[in-house]
């Protein structure tokens, strides 16, 4: 394909395109049980052929919300709108949307192929048809040799790949996918994520995943929106949810990290200075915030992107935090080193093991300096 | 990370049109829609949405409505009756509501049944004897139980499916004639009898049959079943290492058992002595066929007021009374399993 | 851990069973005896069968607890089964407390009183006694049974399996039939001979509910009991006996195969992977 360099490259990115139309749009969409507000005001756009994920702790409200868009609980309050059209009052029956069950759901007394073909069979399409489409995702998922057997002669890997082509089969205008992954051991379920993204990009479906496992979530997701109590903390990309958190709770819940509190000393043209007792330094960052000076602020610092060495760096003015080894655990790949400052602050490094022998290693009770570039520290407010 | 730098378009996916995405929505609608042509369907139809009545509605109404006319009805008569007089008529009871003049209706509430009952011995010493027999044959029933359903629970994992069903089988067995077997072991010239006189153990003939004592042996051997269910599903679940843990740390195996496993297996010892106590207490074919004359069981009361003495108010008011004694456990066993559940 | 059985495993085990089962092993020996006389064994003979399959009031007994058991068990598992899926899959509706009051208070109820209320109710709106009424009499107490036996399997059955069935385009009514009932078909039918057996043993609520020409089988024995032990008596014991031995252990041989071929099957699925 011709195709300059220069386009290729270009991001797919419909969230920033104020042209793109919603594909999915919650608009204030709250969800109470009695006393209990599950989902609280979720203001939300998908777009056509995103791989979106609804990442937070269990009991956050992300399952409700998936429930919704497929209709299996009604809004208290709100609208979600499914291409422009208002999906309340519709039925989980009638809906262009189907969802692949945490616990898979597979129909016990129906062979695989009866499985697949129940949808199908729902929409009244014509025997000849369906035999070639449940025989097409059969072949997708790579369960031909299978087709004839029952569930419970699966393994968790296979039942897993049944409930996917149960409900691609349908070619729904959404795939809702509610902890695809959980049952899976780790090994099986790294191969997994993969597979499910290259069906994703193959068929153009969007797919709405719930997860509580953010490395899952990292992996798959053009975005990711982070949930807690029933809100949306933040929705962006994997990479900017890890580079840019714009809370204490989203740095925290993806991802190591050390953080710091701190007071503004001074607002410079396109940096902060924080002055922070307990990093034992005063901080260099990019200014990112809009804090007066005086304001508490916290540095949130990623374990990798802090340098541990036993030498004083040049400048120590800043950015530059003493303290003793306490701890150090030993990947192979990584150490991971846990040094306390004289504040009495924990803070944890990670070393890639470059070599296999090192000279002088790090060892307990060693007196170590952790530097790190105005860069690397995301200020955050309250 | 998927970072989606696609250098092609989405792939064209043909989506489900509008027509098969809403859907139609099964066989039973299109059946719905052909049957509406015709008017008594379509009557019908009308009066139940009329009336406000969906699919579910008529789901719920069915067995209940059933429930109500043959479970809930019968049982308010039984109390209206037992509130009327003995007549020489047919049915042998007064009304209890009379029409006067055809303006008032005269409720005539007689309460003499129940005075009765508790006035005339026969009847408080029965129910009383209900609830001793109940209890000791409860009482005998565990002890048999007990070691029976531990015992099963020690047993080689193969061996419990099928000991398991051994136990449940003679329960589908007719009741009858499994108290039918024990009047030719136990009557005097019995084979229990015969077998004890041959081997020289007595020298006189034993005399069981008729007596309480054939009553609780009757009782024991009926119930058996419910009590060693609760107590093995209790038993079983205890995890053998708590009993090696006990050991370890320096308790004897008996001690063992009244510290460890009796307080693990309390909820089965409980649920079993309800399962059996209940239905012991309103007992009608073990008290007539294997007890005595003598022998005053409730169940057998209620039988007899009804039958030979044709007292169809009097025997009302024995059931009413016989119900408001089995609420008491009843109520308690339900509360334990509330408190099960919760736990 | 090859453990053997201890002293006390092993007698507890054997008295146990032997309580359980000695007195109707002698009652099945006895309906094999020549003798008149139960007690004293005269050898070997099948005589009392034969009586029996002369005996017309007997069949007729026979016959009629039959239809009793069939019609009744069919309606009480129709009706049970609705009532269980009301209980576990309805969640709130009016009534709802007193409705599994009624379920679970037949259960506990004292044959005695079920049958005196059913009778005073017929006699009140003057229904004359015989087979429809004992049928309904045993219904009703049938139906509950089995409402709790559907009642459990539904209770331990994932949701989301009837969820995924609407979610893949299936209205909820159809879902029942195609989804849940097939899946929940043996708890159905094992309600169904719980019922047949329960309306096939019953005798004090059919002595209250029956008329003329409506005579049970246990109300026949239970007539002839009372007079005595008689060998006949014995051979009508030992073929029920015998019957419901059989079908419990057919069922339980083939519940079990099922079970070793599933348990076979899910080993191979895993190695295979």
């Amino acid at each position: 394909m011709a195709v300059s360099g220069q386009e290729a490259r270009k991001k797919w990115e419909p969230w920033n395109d104020p042209q793109e139309k919603p594909h999915v749009q919650l608009v204030g969409v709250s969800k109470r049980f009695g006393e209990f507000t599950a989902v609280d005001n979720i203001s939300l756009d998908i777009y056509k052929g995103e791989f979106f994920s609804l990442l937070g702790p269990s009991g956050c409200g992300k399952t409700t919300l998936l429930r919704m868009l497929a209709g299996f609980e009604q809004p208290s309050q709100g609208q979600i709108l499914l291409e422009g059209s208002d999906m309340s009052g519709v039925p989980p029956y009638r809906r262009p949307v189907n969802m692949m069950f945490q616990s898979y759901a597979l129909f016990p007394h129906m062979s695989v192929e009866r499985n697949i073909a129940f949808g199908l069979k729902q929409d009244k399409i014509p025997s000849a048809e369906i035999a070639q489409r449940v025989e097409e995702v059969i072949e997708l998922v790579e369960l031909g040799a299978f087709a004839k057997r029952k569930p419970h002669q699966l393994s968790g890997g296979q039942r897993q790949r049944v409930a996917l082509a149960r409900a691609l089969v349908k070619k729904p205008k959404m795939l809702l996918l509610d902890e695809p992954l959980g049952a899976l051991d780790k090994k099986l379920r790294a191969q997994t994520q993969f597979e499910l993204m290259n069906i994703q990009e193959k068929l153009g479906i969007t797919f709405v995943i719930v997860t509580h496992d953010q490395e899952e979530a990292m992996t798959v997701s053009t975005r990711i929106a982070v949930m807690d109590h029933g809100r949306i903390v933040q929705v962006a990309t994997p990479t900017e949810i890890y580079e840019y958190p714009n809370s204490r709770y989203v740095a925290g819940f993806i991802g190591e990290v050390n953080i710091v509190e701190g007071r503004v000393a001074e607002v410079g043209e396109g940096h902060l200075s924080i002055a922070s007792e307990e990093s034992g330094c005063s901080i260099r960052a990019r200014h990112a915030l809009d804090a007066p000076v005086g304001a508490a602020v916290w540095i949130a610092l990623r374990p990798e992107k802090l340098v541990i060495s036993m030498e004083a760096p040049a400048d120590t003015s800043s950015n530059c935090m003493v303290g003793e080894v306490w701890d150090i655990g030993y990947l192979g790949n990584l150490s991971i080193y846990h040094v306390k400052l004289d504040s009495g602050a924990m803070i944890t490094t990670a070393k890639t093991n470059r070599t296999r022998d090192t000279e002088q290693p790090i060892t307990w009770e060693d007196r170590v300096y952790l530097t790190w570039t105005p860069d690397a520290g995301i200020v955050l407010g309250q | 990370m998927n970072q989606k730098s696609r250098d092609t378009d989405i792939p064209a996916v043909e989506y489900l049109d509008s027509r098969s995405a809403q859907g139609p929505a099964g066989s039973l609608e299109e059946l719905h829609k052909r049957l509406l042509l015709l008017p008594p369907y379509r009557w019908v139809t009308q009066a139940i949405t009329r009336s406000g009545l969906s699919a579910r509605g008529i789901l719920i109404a069915t067995p209940y409505l059933w429930l109500l006319l043959f479970f809930l009805a019968p049982f308010l008569i039984v109390l209206k009756i037992s509130f009327s007089e003995y007549a020489i008529a047919q049915p042998p009871y007064t009304a209890l509501f009379e029409w006067v003049d055809d303006v008032f209706i005269q409720i005539r509430l007689n309460l003499e049944n129940y005075q009765l009952l508790f006035e005339d011995d026969l009847y408080w010493r029965a129910y009383l004897n209900s609830v001793k027999i109940a209890g000791i044959s409860t009482f005998l029933t565990l002890l048999v139980g007990y070691p029976l359903a531990y015992g099963m629970t020690r047993a080689p994992r193969h061996w419990r499916l099928a000991l398991l069903m051994l136990v449940i089988l003679p329960f589908w067995t007719s009741f009858l004639i499994r108290v039918y077997a024990w009047i030719g072991i136990l009557k005097k010239e019995g084979l229990l009898n015969l077998l004890l006189l041959n081997l020289g153990v007595i020298d006189q003939p034993l005399v069981i049959m008729n007596t309480d004592m054939a009553v609780y042996i009757g009782i024991i051997y009926s119930y058996l079943p419910f009590m060693v269910l609760p107590l093995y599903a209790s038993l079983e679940k205890m995890d053998d290492s708590l009993l090696e843990a006990a050991a370890d740390l320096g308790c004897r195996p008996i001690k063992a058992f009244w510290q460890i496993t009796f307080p693990i297996s309390i909820y089965g010892v409980v649920a079993g002595c309800f399962l059996v106590f209940i239905p012991a207490l309103g007992e009608f074919v073990i008290p007539d066929l294997l007890g005595g004359s003598g022998t005053l069981m409730i169940g057998k009361t209620l039988w007899a007021e009804f039958f030979s003495n044709r007292d169809w108010p009097l025997s009302s008011a024995v059931a009413v009374v016989l119900l408001l004694i089995l609420v008491v456990p009843i109520v308690a066993f339900q509360k334990m399993q509330e408190k099960d559940k919760a736990a | 851990m090859n453990k053997g059985l201890s002293w006390f495993t092993w007698s507890a085990l054997v008295v146990g069973f032997s309580f359980l089962y000695l007195p109707i092993i002698l009652l099945v020996l006895f309906s094999f005896n020549e003798s008149k006389l139960v007690t004293v064994w005269g050898g070997f003979s099948t005589k009392w069968y034969v009586e029996l399959f002369n005996n017309q009031g007997l069949l007729n007994a026979a016959w009629v607890t039959l239809k009793v058991a069939f019609v009744s068990s069919t309606v009480a598992t129709l009706l049970g089964t609705m009532s269980g899926v009301m209980l576990t899959r309805f969640g709130k509706f009016r009534g709802r407390t007193l409705f599994s009051g009624m379920i679970y208070a037949p259960l506990v109820m004292p044959e005695v009183i079920t049958g005196l209320s059913l009778l005073l109710m017929f006699v009140a709106i003057s229904w004359d006694r015989g087979f429809a009424t004992v049928t309904i009499a045993h219904i009703t107490f049938s139906m509950c049974y089995v409402a709790v036996v559907v009642q459990s399997r539904l209770a331990t059955f994932d949701h989301s399996i009837e969820e995924a069935a609407m979610d893949l385009g299936c209205p909820p009514g159809k879902t029942f039939f195609a989804i849940t009932l097939p899946i929940i078909l043996p708890a159905v039918v094992s309600g169904w001979l719980l019922s047949f057996t329960l309306s096939l043993d019953d005798l004090v609520i059919a002595s209250f509910t029956t008329g003329p020409g409506a005579t049970t089988l246990p109300m026949k024995i239970y007539s002839q009991v009372r007079l005595g032990v008689t060998p006949e008596i014995n051979a009508v014991s030992t073929i029920l006996v015998g019957l419901v031995a059989t079908g419990v252990l057919v069922a339980s041989i083939i519940s079990r195969r099922s079970e070793a071929a599933r348990l076979r099957d899910e080993r191979l699925a895993t190695a295979e992977r």
